[in-house]
């Protein structure tokens, strides 16, 4: 049966009909085989534009459709929509990008134009040799995994939780919480951020919908969008979580101290058997083996002999769990850069120069001092301070991106050491101030009132030689004042490095683990940055949080949130539709070489042990053809991008 | 290993006494370094502020004249060896104007194959290719008791693409350490000493010894120890003047790496140019250098320890985080 094909040519308002002489391509695909209808419209995907396609296929009994437009990422789905509403199969439509791979790249009108009419041949070539086909469905399990016990991961497994869908929470600390809970004021409300963070960690913790597995880490990852397999490891505690009440006997008869560089960020203490703070979630204490008097000597057991309950397990293990589940939130959170790699600004040597997160510490009154600013000395009230921002961000030597946090949190700073020290000068160094969300901005020129001295220059060094009887004994911050254009030579008792935002240290291996990307910074990489940062390019993968870039709590939360939803629309649909774009084998042609399983990105194939032919796991498969180039016998073929497709196409274009 | 050696004026005059070191630390140690036939100047800083093409062309003459199966070039001078980096690395990317310098080369019935040469500084060399186990397994007489100050100056780990780290380098503590002598603190290590500014601002450049001679002082260093002929002169040979114009009393001893090398190799003093300096050195060796292991520190601080009210200082890495 010959094909009847329509051809449809977009003026895209100015955007093709400028460089393409569209009505001559039109003209042109009205003489090409096969082309029974050839039109040119303004906006082909505007409501006329698609009724025009509808019509036609309707009243000329169309069976192929060209669009030659804009990029098929746009609106390939608005035409096959169209087609479908019509009665076509939606895989009968063809696209020829005019827009991106012509107009717009193309200066000359004749070039542009000749382009087009050939990306149009090819087109019109290639889509006689579609096939109709239909998108695979595969089921969703309910549950939810979310790696990440930080504010994002909270707030996602509380969204789904409360919507009535099953959720599984891995945190690899004892207790959830994340960063959030080590902050002691939020900016610019100044909320004390543990009475703000607690009842959603208690929420998460009685939450009958959520199974929350603490000190635990995921393992690996198998299976596909709907139906993931997760093992999971829960390190030993030493404690049984049924027997402990929580009443901290323990802690308090511990006789080991031991610098809590993880929770206190190296600012405070804890015991060898800790529960990183008081509202910890869950409260069950984990014992640290390395620290412990009894795991290292063999003698002491001095939680044991005063726990009340027998809550002591000298001979707990890690234990493995695995965990079906349909969608995958990772919510993995932040690095704090460590400002050793800048040798000038003297942290490690110089012991008052404080990180971002020990200075945070510092200000809690859950603290090592109760909320007291002091020197290291644990003692002396500093009488002034250099806030220095934009410690390892925005500098090429390090990191070229903006942290997002550091300019407000650093006025969060100023304003605490105002509010509790209020005879002492304060000294931000700062690039520009960024405070470009609600609230920010006006929190800015409240510090300004209260009477922070702003100095717009990157500090050079932070010195401890003095040059003046004044800088003796001082901290001297070295910078260069560009709004007075003069060197500044500033002596201080402490200083503040306001820390940048990296990536956790195993952000890529994590990755490769949930089969996602990180982008050149460490980051994970969202599927669109603009019109889709939650999801990933893996299906059933989503991101929120710091994970996906450097963000304030309430963009985390807000991402958290929309990972739920999206997780949960998938869910209520109980199936996902998959793209039936895909490899598929040819038993009879294949050798089971299994070259093929090599290839693959997305780990799609598999070797059917029983027969030793290669498989495609359509659920899996994102249809990019690797496998089909590598056979060598030619036994994968992949539908829709077929040889003879493709030929075609290129004759078209080469008009051969 | 076989280099070609470029000595830079400075060691003709005065820093003799680093020409004298550096040829008898080379012959123990093994370092074969062949000095270029005909060499001259590098131009200094003068002349890449004047005329960029003829003082390109002044050092390239210097590269080209490299015997042409050695493959480095070695400098003791950190401004020399920053100079040579610069027209190295010119020619080497072929762009206008290092085409130009070509031409001149041509010009004078010279020429360089691009990528032929790396430029290295002596220090570099010593550290890194001869390295410390060689020379530790030469040391006679450890320079036990000595405190001294490592000074690289502005140019020798400048601008940062070097063998060391541009703000914090280690590579001279190290080398000091490994020959057994006590490293101070001494935070303005790569700061400059003024350079040429002696000679132009004369007051600019007292401020900067000043600041290097009182950190050193401060820092309880017996010597400072250098890596660069600019820096030595400067805080040598015009101490004095610092000490007129601000009523200070410094008497700091400036010497060479090599010179150093050299007295823990077991080599004599006078023949490494001990005593060429102008504040002589031989006083604090004679009171300092007792030959002597100073008593080894307690190892393992306890780190878990509360005390008092103190807060714990960060440790020497990773950053605490959560």
């Amino acid at each position: 049966m010959a094909e009847k094909i329509g051809v449809y040519v977009c003026h895209c308002g100015s955007n093709i009909a400028d460089a393409v002489d569209v009505e001559s391509v039109a003209e042109f695909a009205a003489t090409l085989p096969g082309v029974i209808v050839s039109r040119h419209d303004r906006f082909m995907c505007a409501q006329p534009g698609q009724e025009l396609i509808e019509t036609d296929l309707r009243e000329q009994g169309l069976t192929r459709v060209v669009v030659a437009a804009c990029t098929p990422q746009l609106h390939e789905l608005t035409f096959r929509r169209a087609c479908s509403r019509a009665g076509l199969n939606p895989y009968l439509l063809e696209m020829a990008n005019i827009r991106e791979q012509c107009s717009w790249v193309t200066l000359d009108r004749t070039a542009a134009t000749e382009k087009a009419k050939a990306l149009v041949a090819g087109a019109v070539r290639r889509v006689t040799y579609q096939q109709p086909l239909e998108p695979h469905h595969v089921p969703i399990h309910p549950r939810t995994l979310v790696v990440g016990g930080g504010i994002a991961g909270i707030q996602a497994a509380l969204e789904l939780a409360d919507a009535g869908y099953p959720v599984t929470l891995v945190e690899r600390e004892p207790s959830i919480g994340g960063h959030m809970a080590q902050l002691d004021k939020t900016f610019p409300t100044l909320d004390c951020s543990a009475c703000i963070l607690t009842p959603k960690m208690m929420a998460v913790g009685q939450h009958p919908n959520i199974q929350l597995l603490s000190y635990s880490e995921v393992e690996s990852v198998s299976g596909y969008v709907g139906n993931f397999v997760v093992k999971i490891r829960s390190k030993a505690r030493y404690v049984v979580a049924e027997k402990c009440t929580g009443c901290e006997i323990c802690q308090q008869k511990c006789p080991v101290w031991v610098e809590d560089r993880v929770f206190g960020a190296g600012l405070g203490f804890r015991k060898a058997i800790y529960s990183p703070f008081a509202q910890a979630v869950p409260r069950t204490p984990v014992i640290d083996r390395e620290n412990c008097v009894y795991f290292q000597r063999g003698k002491c057991k001095a939680c044991e002999i005063f726990c009340p309950t027998g809550a002591i397990a000298w001979e707990q293990e890690d234990e493995f769990l695995d965990i079906e589940v349909g969608n995958i939130i990772l919510a993995t959170g932040y690095r704090l850069f460590d400002p050793r790699r800048i040798p000038q600004y003297g942290y490690g040597r110089l012991e008052n120069v404080f990180t971002s997160l020990e200075f945070e510490r510092l200000c809690s009154a859950a603290g090592p001092t109760g909320g007291r600013i002091v020197l290291r000395d644990g003692m002396t009230q500093p009488q002034r301070v250099a806030i220095v921002h934009c410690v390892g961000s925005r500098d090429r030597n390090y990191n070229a991106y903006c942290s997002d946090v550091c300019c407000m949190y650093s006025l969060k700073f100023a304003h605490l050491v105002h509010e509790r020290l209020p005879e002492a000068e304060v000294y931000n160094f700062y690039i520009d101030i960024r405070s470009s969300r609600k609230g920010y901005e006006e929190f800015y020129h409240r510090l300004l009132d209260e009477g922070t001295h702003f100095i717009r220059g990157k500090v050079a060094r932070i010195s401890d030689v003095a040059e003046t009887p004044e800088e003796e004994g001082c901290l001297i911050v070295e910078a260069e004042d560009t709004l007075i254009g003069r060197q500044r030579r500033v002596p201080v008792d402490m200083v503040v490095l306001s820390c940048g935002l990296e990536p956790q240290a195993d952000a890529r291996e994590m990755a490769r683990r949930f089969g996602i990307s990180c982008g050149q910074n460490g980051f994970f990489i969202e599927r669109h940055p603009k019109l889709d940062p939650i999801a990933t390019t893996t299906d059933g993968v989503f991101i929120a949080g710091a994970c996906q870039g450097p963000q304030d709590i309430q963009s985390a939360v807000a991402q958290g949130a929309a990972a739920a939803a999206r997780v949960a629309g998938l869910i209520s649909r109980g199936e996902v539709e998959l793209e039936p774009v895909l490899a598929t084998v040819d038993e009879a042609a294949c050798n089971g070489c299994a070259e093929c399983l090599s290839v693959c990105p997305y780990s799609a194939i598999e070797l059917l042990e029983d027969r030793d032919k290669a498989h495609v796991i359509a659920a899996l498969c994102k249809g990019c053809g690797v496998c089909v180039a590598a056979c060598l016998p030619k036994a994968i073929s992949f539908s829709h991008y077929s040889d003879a497709q493709l030929v075609a196409q290129v004759k078209g274009l080469l008009n051969v | 290993m076989t280099y070609a050696f470029f000595p830079g004026c400075s060691l003709a005059h005065t820093a003799s006494a680093y020409a004298d070191s550096i040829r008898l630390v080379a012959e123990r140690l093994g370092l074969d370094l062949r000095e270029i036939d005909d060499w001259n100047c590098c131009g200094a800083t003068a002349y890449f502020a004047s005329d960029l093409l003829a003082a390109h062309a002044l050092v390239a003459r210097n590269l080209a004249l490299v015997d042409g199966d050695l493959d480095q070039v070695v400098s003791p001078c950190s401004l020399c060896y920053v100079n040579l980096r610069r027209t190295q690395q010119l020619l080497d990317a072929g762009e206008t104007l290092g085409n130009q310098v070509q031409d001149a080369l041509a010009a004078g019935g010279l020429g360089y194959r691009p990528g032929r040469l790396s430029v290295r500084h002596l220090l570099d060399v010593v550290v890194n290719d001869t390295g410390l186990d060689r020379i530790v397994s030469e040391v006679v007489r450890p320079l036990y008791g000595l405190r001294v100050a490592p000074y690289y100056g502005c140019l020798t780990v400048r601008p940062g693409t070097g063998f060391d780290d541009p703000e914090q380098p280690a590579s001279l503590d190290q080398l000091l350490q490994s020959l057994g002598a006590e490293v101070v603190d001494f935070s303005l290590k790569a700061d400059c000493c003024g350079g040429h500014m002696s000679v132009v601002s004369a007051e600019v450049a007292y401020s900067l010894l000043r600041r290097l001679l009182q950190n050193a002082t401060e820092q309880g260093a017996d010597l400072i120890v250098t890596a660069c002929p600019m820096c030595q002169l400067n805080l040598d040979a015009y101490q004095h003047r610092v000490n007129r114009h601000f009523g200070t009393d410094f008497r700091m001893p400036v010497i060479f790496f090599t010179q150093a090398i050299g007295l823990a190799l077991g080599l004599s003093a006078e023949a490494l140019g001990i005593g060429k300096e102008i504040v002589p050195a031989s006083p604090v060796l004679e009171e300092r250098w007792s030959g002597e292991a100073p008593a080894p520190e307690r190892a393992g601080r306890a780190r878990h320890r509360r005390r008092g009210t103190r807060l714990p200082t960060p440790g020497a890495e990773g950053v605490s985080d959560g």
